[in-house]
């Protein structure tokens, strides 16, 4: 029983999941007034190996573990400054060797509000400054317990983000972003737990967290194909000792680099087509995982509605 | 403007829900309050000890006057730390202060949770094995495995027994009374009691781990030096002892700890991981019977764990008695009826387990970096007797019944378990998937099973109040093997009546040791 392990990293996942498709909450891409966008998405992601601490390794009996995500996406415009998002994932997970039983279930909530404070045009050159709050909630009583096969850790999260988008003569441009993420405490199955000490409570205290994305690229109405760094570093936890379980408080590190298109049909502009690969290219207590995902999105405009609502109450 | 305000507010309570919740955790005996016994134990230096021979087999000079010099000195140290007592201080005083066995208890499942980490594997596939004279090598030594833990677990637990038995018996024969009844101008900050305090209970404490953990947790030396020497200050500093009464103590305890040291070097442990030829024979010996041989499920193929723990010398009953009468039977041969029954059963829990059962299966789990099963059992334990204001002679006598009793239960149930040596369900039927890590040893009987079958039975004559509660959790414990997919049914129920079987022994003992 030793599964020396490390984790695909579930939130990275939710977060790569999420890469592909415009309008979303790491891209500079607003809705429009009452216009809501939505759709199924799917992500692929599996590693083979992983850094316990710093030191890479594989575990023979885990073989390759995989993580697949179905979800369902969505981003509807409040305003053309306001826009919601969500995100509602179905994880499943699974290691090629070993005993282990995969797991399977409903992940996290993620809801999200991103406004546009800034849109300026200066010459060919647009600059807006977009600022988030949001958060997820555990949708299911999952076991967190047990990296790296658990689908999810279970912390309730609340996130800040700030937003820097350069748009060059209608084609060209550049995003990034800095996000603080606040993770509240979990409560495990079990009386005690070690970290880096013994600790008699089932209560486990998990480290707070920075995500910096970097993505540059052409953008258009019809056609999107960009370039994405991102990282992701937790404030504090404890490094995965040699030959141990992975723990849902580690330290857990990652920077991936990918690459995401998205292509809008000419006949039917409602309907949009997203995909995109990345890959962990340095980490730490982190499976160095591949990930490919796609997503089809649908725009509905609300508009009609709320007019016929509005000549309702007039 | 349409606005869903139902969305923006969810998120915003979500937002200031998380952030308003405090992340400091509170451990749950950190605020337990001072130990105050209810009964002072008086007579305890006629308890039956575990190794000594007699309570006065090692000797205690009588303390000095409290009317001279000496004395006189030893009290104004008490004031002079009182005098710049920190915050600090007090709150670590107030710590020790719950009692000696307690803490150091709770220090040793700490122990046990971070040594228990099994070793990698070397370049060409073979396993290095943790040598006590290089603790710190790769790998560190121990790997504080459920044997290995349950062992040190009684022998520490024995020796402390040990050890205040014969404080008790100087306690009553020298009958020194504490510094703040010799002298009314000591303050004193834990409870006051009319025990007396020649040599200092808690000390003998402090010397009986010093000693012991040399042995059993080589690489720990500093931070036990620096945890004991906190442990006998805070008492000093508390007004309870003076100097004399803690260094009588640790010497003593110190004493009867080489008493356990030495029967610990020849109980055969040191001989219990066997080597490959032996491992090679017990496979070659079961495929003999017709039956299926337990192999290995880790890549690379791991050597079982301490498959000769079943030969170590066991504290409450002979070496005869475990194989006539505790050793379980047979398990279903691999090719009955009923193993094929069995394997269905946890087939279908490998697939179907609720989400109930795996809360049971993580609660009991006790696994890698874990105190183990036997440190579960003394954590419930110890929870309990804090309720209980048991004095610290009660203290040790009632977790070392616990501890001998689960150390033999790991004896008994790894000689069933190599003797039977039978296969894991996931090495029968590749379909099973475990929902919990699957360990390196024989399935027949369940460790899990043994030990809280004995563990529950002698707590249910320590608290009697509590016996169906512990029979109910040592059930729980054992079915948790099932729905893990990592047991059949009949280990864990064999293992349970082995494990009941052995806890009688400890009854037996506890009947007859002149506590009750």
């Amino acid at each position: 029983m030793k599964l020396t392990i490390k984790t695909v990293w579930i939130m990275l996942l939710c977060v790569a999941a999420k890469y592909s498709s415009a309008q979303t909450d790491l891209d500079a891409i607003m809705m429009e007034k009452n216009a809501f966008c939505v759709g199924p998405g799917y992500s692929y992601s599996s590693w083979k190996e992983y850094w316990e601490g710093t030191k890479k390794r594989e575990n023979l009996n885990l073989g390759t573990v995989s993580t697949q995500m179905f979800a369902v996406m969505g981003n509807y415009g409040v305003s053309n400054k306001l826009n919601v998002l969500f995100n509602v994932p179905y994880v499943v997970t699974k290691a090629s060797a070993g005993t282990l039983r995969g797991q399977r279930g409903m992940q996290d909530l993620s809801l999200m509000l991103k406004y546009r404070a800034i849109n300026k045009k200066v010459f060919n050159n647009r600059i807006a400054l977009i600022g988030m709050l949001g958060g997820s909630i555990p949708l299911s009583n999952y076991t967190a317990d047990l990296l790296p096969l658990s689908i999810g850790l279970q912390s309730k999260t609340a996130m800040a983000r700030l937003m820097l988008d350069y748009y060059y003569d209608n084609k060209w441009f550049a995003t990034a972003s800095a996000t603080y993420v606040y993770r509240s405490n979990v409560t495990l199955d079990r009386d005690s737990y070690y970290t880096d000490q013994f600790i008699l409570s089932n209560e486990v205290n998990m480290p707070n967290a920075t995500s910096y994305n970097i993505r540059a690229g052409y953008r258009t109405q019809w056609i999107i194909a960009e370039a994405v760094l991102n990282n992701w570093t937790t404030k504090g936890g404890f490094d995965i000792t040699q030959n141990n379980m992975p723990f849902i408080s580690n330290r857990m590190n990652a920077t991936s680099l990918g690459a995401n298109f998205k292509f809008v049909f000419r006949n039917t502009p409602q309907l949009s087509l997203t995909g995109g690969a990345s890959q962990v290219i340095a980490g730490r207590n982190m499976g160095q995982s591949f990930n490919v995902n796609g997503a089809v999105f649908y725009v509905f405009d609300l508009n009609k509605k709320e007019k016929k609502n509005k000549q309702g109450t007039n | 403007m349409y606005i869903n305000i139902k969305q923006i507010t969810a998120v915003v309570l979500l937002c200031v829900t998380a952030v308003s919740c405090s992340k400091e955790i509170t451990e749950r005996t950190k605020t337990t309050a001072a130990l105050n016994p209810a009964n002072i134990d008086i007579d305890a230096g006629t308890w039956k000890p575990v190794l000594l021979t007699a309570p006065n087999e090692f000797a205690v000079a009588a303390p000095g006057a409290a009317s001279g010099p000496g004395y006189t000195a030893e009290i104004n140290e008490i004031k002079s730390y009182q005098k710049s007592i920190t915050g600090a201080q007090k709150e670590r005083l107030n710590y020790w202060g719950a009692g000696a066995v307690l803490r150091w208890n709770e220090i040793m499942r700490g122990l046990v949770a971070k040594y228990n980490l099994p070793p990698f594997q070397n370049p060409d596939g073979t396993y290095p094995v943790p040598d006590a004279n290089n603790p710190f090598n790769n790998p560190q030594f121990p790997f504080a495995n459920p044997p290995y833990a349950s062992r040190a677990y009684a022998y520490v637990s024995a020796a402390q027994y040990d050890a205040l038995v014969a404080a008790w018996h100087y306690k009553k024969l020298y009958n020194r009374l504490a510094p703040y009844k010799i002298n009314n101008t000591i303050t004193t900050l834990l409870p006051q009691t009319d025990l007396p305090s020649y040599p200092s209970e808690d000390a003998v404490v402090v010397g009986v781990m010093i000693e012991m953990l040399k042995l059993f947790f080589p690489g720990e030396q500093a931070a036990i030096q620096q945890l004991a020497t906190e442990h006998k200050n805070a008492r000093i500093m508390a007004g309870m002892n003076v100097r004399s009464d803690i260094e009588a103590g640790e010497a003593l305890g110190r004493l009867v700890a080489q008493k356990f040291v030495t029967r610990a070097r020849g109980d055969r442990a040191g001989a219990a991981v066997g080597n490959a030829a032996l491992w090679q024979q017990m496979e070659t010996q079961t495929a003999a019977t017709g039956e299926t041989p337990w192999i290995s499920m880790e890549s690379p193929k791991r050597p079982p764990m301490l498959p000769l723990f079943g030969r170590v010398r066991t504290w409450l009953f002979d070496s005869l008695t475990m194989v006539t009468s505790i050793r379980p039977g047979p398990p279903p041969s691999t090719k009955s009826e009923k193993f094929k029954q069995e394997v269905a059963e946890v087939l279908h829990y490998s697939k179907n387990a609720t989400r109930e059962q795996l809360a049971t299966v993580h609660y009991w789990a006790d696994g890698l970096a874990t105190h183990t099963p036997p440190g579960h059992w003394n954590a419930i334990a110890a929870d309990d007797f804090i309720g209980q204001r048991f004095s610290e002679v009660r203290w040790a006598r009632n977790m070392a019944l616990l501890n001998m009793s689960m150390m033999d239960a790991a004896i008994a149930c790894w000689d069933a378990k190599f003797f039977y040596f039978n296969p894991r369900p996931s090495q029968v039927n590749p379909e099973i998937k475990t929902w919990t890590g699957l360990p390196n040893f024989p399935s027949y009987t369940s460790g899990h099973s043994t030990f809280s079958g004995a563990a529950a039975t002698i707590l249910g004559r320590i608290i009697p109040s509590r016996k169906t509660a512990y029979e109910n959790m040592a059930k729980e414990a054992s079915l948790s093997r099932l729905y893990g997919a990592i047991h059949y049914r009949s280990d864990c129920e064999e293992g349970l009546k082995c494990g009941n079987v052995i806890g009688g022994y400890a009854i037996s003992r506890a009947n007859l040791d002149g506590a009750n």
